[in-house]
């Protein structure tokens, strides 16, 4: 994305609605539609991501004059996870075009998606005239009714002379603040007719939008305290930190003050996996130790993480003894969910920048050591340490694809369920924004159109795709995309021919009732063969790293199918509703016979 | 405990809806939501009471918050405010009682709008419990109907709204910033 058109610095998100070009500033008249684009063009994009129809076929229309790239999907949930998927690999705002009714109802699930993770999206629907909304017209639907609760806001539009302001507008709030969708509905006759253009003029108007909080002086001074007095502290690293571009901050701050870091997993990448101080994912399927040190805390600092219910366990005993310092840009989490005993609401690097001069070198190492000692047995309970069985597990595949991938510029998109933790926990990611995944409504399907839209947003990238088979087959139709628009995505897919994390719940919770769990697969090859995409199939852990070479060296898409082991288990897991530090371990034969001696 | 809010928002299509809507999400419970223009045509108030406690006040301050649309929110909970309900009640009065329930709406400072031969309806503005009370004595003789807008509340003293307008929210908040510390 460049800022060639409105000389604008897009790098910087944080900056207010820019001023425009001064190229630009003569008044004209134009159609509501040509505005659409004009607008967009103004705000830095250069790609978006839609499928035409009839309330939307002015936009379309005027897409012709308009330097915009426009890549067709294959269904509308698809251009909203490329919207997202390309707003994650860059921070910049990802634009997602649809018609009225069907349209926008197919773009619901990528609007959750991207709410629940704060993820910049501008969705942009068709709708009927204005002098028929209400009356059920064909393909009418009340998006802006249906998407309230889901978007961080949105907007009908119904004269072609709001279109301007709206765009500013939804482009500003998505990226401001803590980011999210923004939706705007625009009817047939905004986008049929003309009005006078003017983009000094439509500046935004926003009295009640307040992104830029601050926290009190009083405040810092009782972090400082806080983080002074403690001995056993823990800093929980979430995705705020890559939004708020504090990566280097967080580093700092960690080295200085010696305490180490948990990573929530949309906070994967916020600190490199080898820096020292890194622990390794917290949660339901984090590391054992990571969730034991948070036990044993006396004192979490939240970073631009929110407490989910899937890195906190049972709130009633989580991290009992353990103060806690809140740094988090929206207010309305603070004390949501786990009571915080000070609050700093605001930007994450900006609070960190003001926090820093204020902080002591102090020597941890007794902590530190105290933490090394929680591994334990965790190293022989790791299955890249269990003897080889002859067997292909996806924790295999993954580690391989690290080792072979791992130091170069690439993005792993994964999808949801086990494969996606597998990722989380052998996938060693060195930089922000090389995994994308969706963590907060856990959208299966979201992997093949994200990468898409990572790849569209960085075409230097190597991008892989690693998805298992449920979640591929429910937005498969998108490898027409990627032929269409000749994209070199690598996509493994981790078959184990179940729901296979829906499957461990019903293994471990129901008794092995393995209702509706089984999955019927097509031939994922010849499938991808239909595509003209190259495909594998490996059931062999020698083929692996043969297979990865292969892919990478293909000038093309790539689909290797990977015949995994069927009823493999993620571990550690910490049960719904059980406490952080009671977690399910895989069995390992060498800690059962030492513990039967 | 019942929380007052005095909420402005700009007066657009919608608004009401958003915050309506925010308080289903999130699973607060509105006992009586109030709307209405206010002395500047782009601002509308609500009046909203919510039962909840002091975390929960605080969590619903700060998601109205926001909502773009929200100009300015004041907890007036433990606020000197003054607060008003209106009720109409329609009450059964035969000829023999007429004079009886006339006593009582004169001592409530209630005011007679319609009479009817078996029934007469009385307007009456006050504090909530004021119109429970005038409520509570005229339920022997039967009340036949009854409707109530909710409360309005403004505070009390000089302050007026004008921090809600669009150039001086800004000045309003940082004066009445809400906090966070426990």
């Amino acid at each position: 994305m460049t800022g060639q058109v409105t000389g604008q610095k897009l790098a910087d998100q944080k900056a207010p609605p820019s001023t425009g070009g001064e190229e630009k500033t003569g008044k004209k008249i134009m159609t509501g539609a040509s505005i659409l684009w004009e607008c967009l063009e103004r705000e830095g994009v250069t790609d978006v991501f839609g499928y035409p129809g009839g309330a939307i076929l002015p936009a379309y229309d005027a897409l012709k004059h308009s330097k915009i790239h426009h890549i067709l999907v294959r269904h509308e949930q698809g251009a909203t996870h490329m919207a997202d998927g390309y707003a994650r690999a860059t921070g910049n705002v990802g634009v997602a075009i649809a018609t009225s009714g069907p349209g926008a109802t197919n773009m619901v699930t990528g609007i959750a998606t991207a709410m629940l993770d704060s993820s910049p999206i501008v969705c942009i629907t068709g709708q009927v005239g204005s002098k028929l909304i209400g009356s059920d017209a064909f393909q009418e639907t009340d998006i802006t009714g249906v998407t309230l609760p889901i978007t961080k806001h949105n907007y009908l539009v119904t004269h072609a002379s709001d279109v301007a302001r709206t765009v500013r507008e939804a482009f500003y709030v998505a990226r401001s603040g803590r980011p999210g969708p923004v939706l705007i509905d625009i009817t047939k006759d905004a986008q049929q007719s003309t009005c006078e253009f003017d983009w000094e003029a439509a500046r935004p108007q926003l009295p009640g939008y307040r992104p830029d909080l601050s926290p009190e002086p009083a405040e810092y001074a009782q972090a400082v305290e806080l983080i002074h007095s403690s001995k056993r502290p823990v800093i929980l690293a979430g995705h705020g930190i890559i939004v708020s571009g504090a990566m280097r901050e967080v580093r700092d701050f960690a080295e200085r003050a010696g305490i180490p870091v948990a990573l929530t997993l949309l906070g994967i990448g916020a600190l490199p996996a080898s820096h020292p101080l890194n622990l390794g994912m917290m949660g339901m399927h984090g590391e054992a130790w990571v969730n034991h040190t948070i036990q044993e805390a006396d004192l979490l600092l939240a970073f631009g993480m929110r407490f989910d219910d899937r890195v906190t366990g049972n709130l009633k005993n989580y991290a009992p003894n353990a103060k806690k310092i809140h740094i988090e840009i929206d207010p309305a989490e603070i004390n949501k969910n786990v009571k915080v005993d000070v609050p700093l609401v605001g930007d994450l690097r900006e609070v960190l920048l003001e926090l820093m001069p204020k902080i002591e070198s102090i020597d941890r190492s007794d902590w530190l050591d105290s933490i090394d000692k929680l591994k334990g047995d965790s190293a022989v309970r790791d299955i890249q340490n269990l003897p080889d069985s002859g067997h292909l597990y996806a924790a295999h595949v993954i580690n391989d694809l690290w080792r072979q991938t791992g130091d170069g510029n690439t993005i792993v998109v994964t999808d949801v369920g086990q494969h996606q933790m597998w990722e989380a926990q052998y996938y060693k990611h060195e930089r922000p924004r090389s995994l994308i995944t969706s963590g907060g409504l856990g959208t299966m399907g979201f992997a093949l159109p994200a990468a898409i839209g990572a790849k569209v947003a960085c075409p230097e990238a190597e991008v892989w795709v690693i998805v298992g088979d449920g979640g591929f087959q429910m937005t498969m139709c998108e490898l027409a995309t990627i032929v269409q628009e000749n994209l070199k995505i690598n996509i493994a897919i981790i078959n184990n021919g179940f729901l296979g994390m829906v499957r461990q719940w019903q293994e471990f919770f129901y008794d092995r009732n393995y209702a509706a769990t089984p999955l019927l697969n097509p031939d994922f090859a010849r499938l991808a063969e239909a595509y003209g995409i190259l495909s594998m199939t490996i059931s062999e852990r020698s083929q692996v790293v043969p297979a990865v070479q292969a892919a990478r060296q293909h000038d093309g898409p790539v689909l290797i199918n990977f015949k995994v082991e069927q009823e493999d288990t993620v571990y550690p897991m910490v049960a719904a509703g059980a406490a952080l530090n009671d977690m399910i371990r895989r069995p390992s034969s060498i800690v059962e016979t030492a513990e039967d001696e | 405990m019942l929380n007052t809010f005095m909420v402005y928002v700009e007066n657009k299509p919608g608004v009401l809806t958003r915050v309506a809507s925010l308080f289903r999400r999130r699973a607060f419970n509105i006992d009586s939501l109030t709307v209405g223009r206010t002395e500047k045509p782009e601002v509308s108030r609500m009046t909203i009471t919510v039962d909840a406690d002091r975390d929960q006040a605080r969590r619903i301050e700060a998601n109205l918050y926001k909502l773009v649309n929200v100009l300015l929110v004041e907890n007036i909970t433990n606020q000197p405010a003054i607060v008003r309900d209106l009720a109409m009640i329609r009450v059964a009065a035969t000829h023999d009682e007429r004079s009886h329930v006339l006593e009582l709406a004169n001592v409530f400072r209630a005011r007679v709008i319609d009479v009817a031969p078996e029934s007469l309806t009385l307007e009456i503005t006050g504090a909530e419990d004021k119109i429970d009370g005038l409520l509570e004595v005229l339920r022997p003789f039967g009340v036949l109907e009854m409707v109530r807008t909710g409360i309005v509340a403004m505070r009390r003293g000089s302050r007026s709204a004008e921090g809600a307008t669009a150039e001086n929210v800004a000045q309003h908040i940082a004066n009445d910033a809400i906090s966070y510390s426990v």
